[in-house]
């Protein structure tokens, strides 16, 4: 296998990784280019409920007669667009709060710890259940309290990492210089634990793409007219009954990214145990 | 370690009281409350008013919390919005189809992914340990709903062997429910084997890198027998500590399988009652998950202290 070798960063990509890599680009890819990619419009009728793939309609069409294969891309929009808004806020709030945490230390590290660990104990998707019964669903709902949920994880690496880097001479040598609280953050922290939050960051997507995933199936996430993946897959399960294949795409495609960024996942971490990478 | 025990329980007992609050909390501080809840859109500000002083929903919140929590404590959750049932009663039966159905998952998946795991790091590195490290890799990543409808497609509708729909009925005899529960219980052990296995394996392996594993190697012994006797019992803590998360991810895990085969578990109550903004059930549901969730949590780190002889004589 020595004869081809991808590289990355400097390190030899494992072949897990670059076909998740691939995968990835492709999807968002996808996402971003539907309109164009998409061979008929998100919610045009173009011919007979559950009709049979062919040449034109690639994935057959849908219980109203719609593309699947065109609603797939516009549903990758949604599906993925929502999760990464979502990592997004959820990991500003948990590197800000998990770095000043750290900084500040006693009473601000000790509060803030308790009530991450208080929320750590509890199940995410019940917590999540009782904030949506209340407030609805509407799509900022789901946005702010997904990224608030998932954001206590994020708040307990960022300060287990700032800690570490905090102890060490460079820090000291910028607070001993007068250096304020937001410089040391962002010029002496966060550029040296960039590589393990990358790695973070793609765990904590999987995670909020799932959730958002499970909330549409279970039918408390994106509403209709609105479709992301997982609500494909409320609205196409009786139909696998008869034995037809409609569910398994949106769910197959939701599983496909995951496993890609799983695989790039993996490769990440294991180049950061293992200070440079050979043989990862 | 009882000093270690104790305050493990005193956490756990915080956090129940404190889940209890978030989510009385929940229902109650967020914008909107039972009143809007029940009336939705007739709702004007006149009968608005005159629901919420019927309801009792005028008085302060910390009055009423510890009313709903005493309550609570008596077994009277309330009466469901949506149809006027008092809310054990709907609960009662779905809480026991839940635990049947979790807990037979349970009682296959954790011998399995203890045993996957032990063998796996016994032939390290081999074709099989790469096979199912791959195969788990990939388990972990797949939604349950893709495994149960992957199922119902192949194992109901082509080749007919078991039920698509686990309808059960308090009639239902264990047999029936086993077989009804079949493609279920299978999905939630393909989810939650994966996960338990790999962290099986991963803690008996960092064992196996201490010098005292060494030493058994070079006394002669084989390498089932080092894995099994001498490096297996020191890992027990963080493998134990392993199940009981896992099943504590079983217990939230249902709500989603429930979906997918239209089972009469607590989760689809659950589920139901989030849509229909039935705000009784929804806190009910809310605290028997939550409570199971970290019962689970608090039994698995006090078995890890029970377990580790460091842990049980503290300096």
């Amino acid at each position: 296998m020595n004869s081809f070798q991808i590289r990355l960063g400097g390190h030899r990509l494992s072949w897990p990784a670059a076909i998740g890599l691939l995968i990835i680009l492709v999807f968002i890819i996808a996402a971003i280019f539907a309109p164009l990619l998409a061979p008929f419009p998100e919610a045009e009728v173009v011919g007979d409920a559950w009709a049979e793939a062919d040449g034109t309609h690639w994935l057959g069409l849908d219980n109203l007669g719609r593309d699947i294969f065109s609603r797939l891309l516009f549903g990758a929009r949604m599906s993925i667009g929502l999760s990464l808004l979502i990592t997004c806020i959820s990991f500003t709030v948990g590197i800000i709060t998990g770095f000043t945490a750290a900084i500040a230390k006693g009473w601000v590290d000790a509060l803030l710890s308790r009530v991450v660990d208080l929320i750590l104990a509890m199940p995410t998707l019940i917590f999540a259940f009782v904030v949506l019964s209340v407030l609805g669903t509407d799509l900022p709902v789901l946005v702010v309290t997904l990224a608030l949920l998932d954001s206590v994880k994020v708040f307990r690496l960022a300060r287990a990492l700032a800690m570490n880097i905090s102890a060490l001479e460079y820090v000291e040598v910028a607070r001993v210089r007068g250096e304020g609280l937001w410089w040391v953050i962002t010029r002496e922290i966060l550029p040296n634990a960039t590589a393990p939050l990358i790695a973070e960051f793609g765990l904590r997507f999987t995670f909020a793409f799932l959730f958002v995933a499970a909330l549409s199936f279970l039918g408390l996430g994106v509403q209709p007219p609105s479709a992301d993946w997982g609500s494909m897959v409320r609205d196409y399960r009786d139909v696998i009954a008869l034995d037809l294949a409609a569910p398994l795409y949106p769910a197959g495609a939701i599983a496909l990214l995951t496993i890609a960024i799983n695989f790039v996942v993996d490769w990440m971490l294991s180049i950061h145990s293992r200070g440079h990478g050979e043989g990862a | 370690m009882i000093r270690l025990v104790a305050l493990r329980l005193v956490f756990g007992l915080v956090t129940m009281w404190a889940a209890s609050v978030l989510i009385f909390g929940g229902t109650e501080l967020l914008p909107g409350d039972l009143a809007t809840a029940i009336l939705q859109n007739s709702a004007t500000p006149e009968n608005l008013a005159e629901l919420r002083a019927h309801l009792g929903l005028d008085r302060p919140p910390l009055v009423r919390y510890g009313e709903w929590l005493t309550r609570a404590a008596h077994g009277d959750l309330g009466t469901s919005l949506s149809n006027d049932r008092d809310v054990v009663e709907e609960i009662a039966p779905r809480l026991r189809n839940t635990v049947f159905l979790a807990g037979f998952a349970a009682l296959i998946a954790v011998p399995l992914a203890i045993g996957l795991g032990l063998l796996a790091a016994i032939w390290q590195a081999s074709v099989f340990d790469r096979v199912i490290n791959f195969v788990t890799l990939l388990t972990i990543s797949v939604p349950e709903y893709l495994v149960g409808y992957l199922l119902v497609k192949y194992f109901a509708v082509r080749w007919d062997l078991f039920p698509a729909l686990a309808n059960v009925s308090p009639e239902t005899d264990l047999g029936g429910r086993i077989y009804l529960t079949a493609l279920p219980v299978v999905t939630l052990v393909l989810v939650v084997v994966a996960h338990m296995m790999r962290m099986t394996r991963a803690s008996v392996l960092s064992i196996m890198a201490s010098p005292y594993i060494e030493m058994a190697f070079l006394k002669g012994l084989s390498k089932p027998r080092v894995v099994v006797r001498h490096a297996f019992p020191n890992a027990l803590a963080p493998i134990i500590s392993v199940v009981a998360l896992n099943l504590a991810y079983l217990v939230v895990g249902v709500v989603v399988v429930e979906q997918v085969f239209v089972y009469p578990g607590l989760g689809q109550l659950m589920v139901d009652a989030v849509s229909k903004h039935d705000l009784p059930v929804v806190q009910a549901c809310g605290l028997i998950f939550a409570g199971a969730f970290i019962m689970l949590n608090m039994i698995a780190d006090i078995m890890a202290i029970l377990s580790n002889p460091r842990l049980r004589r503290p300096r």
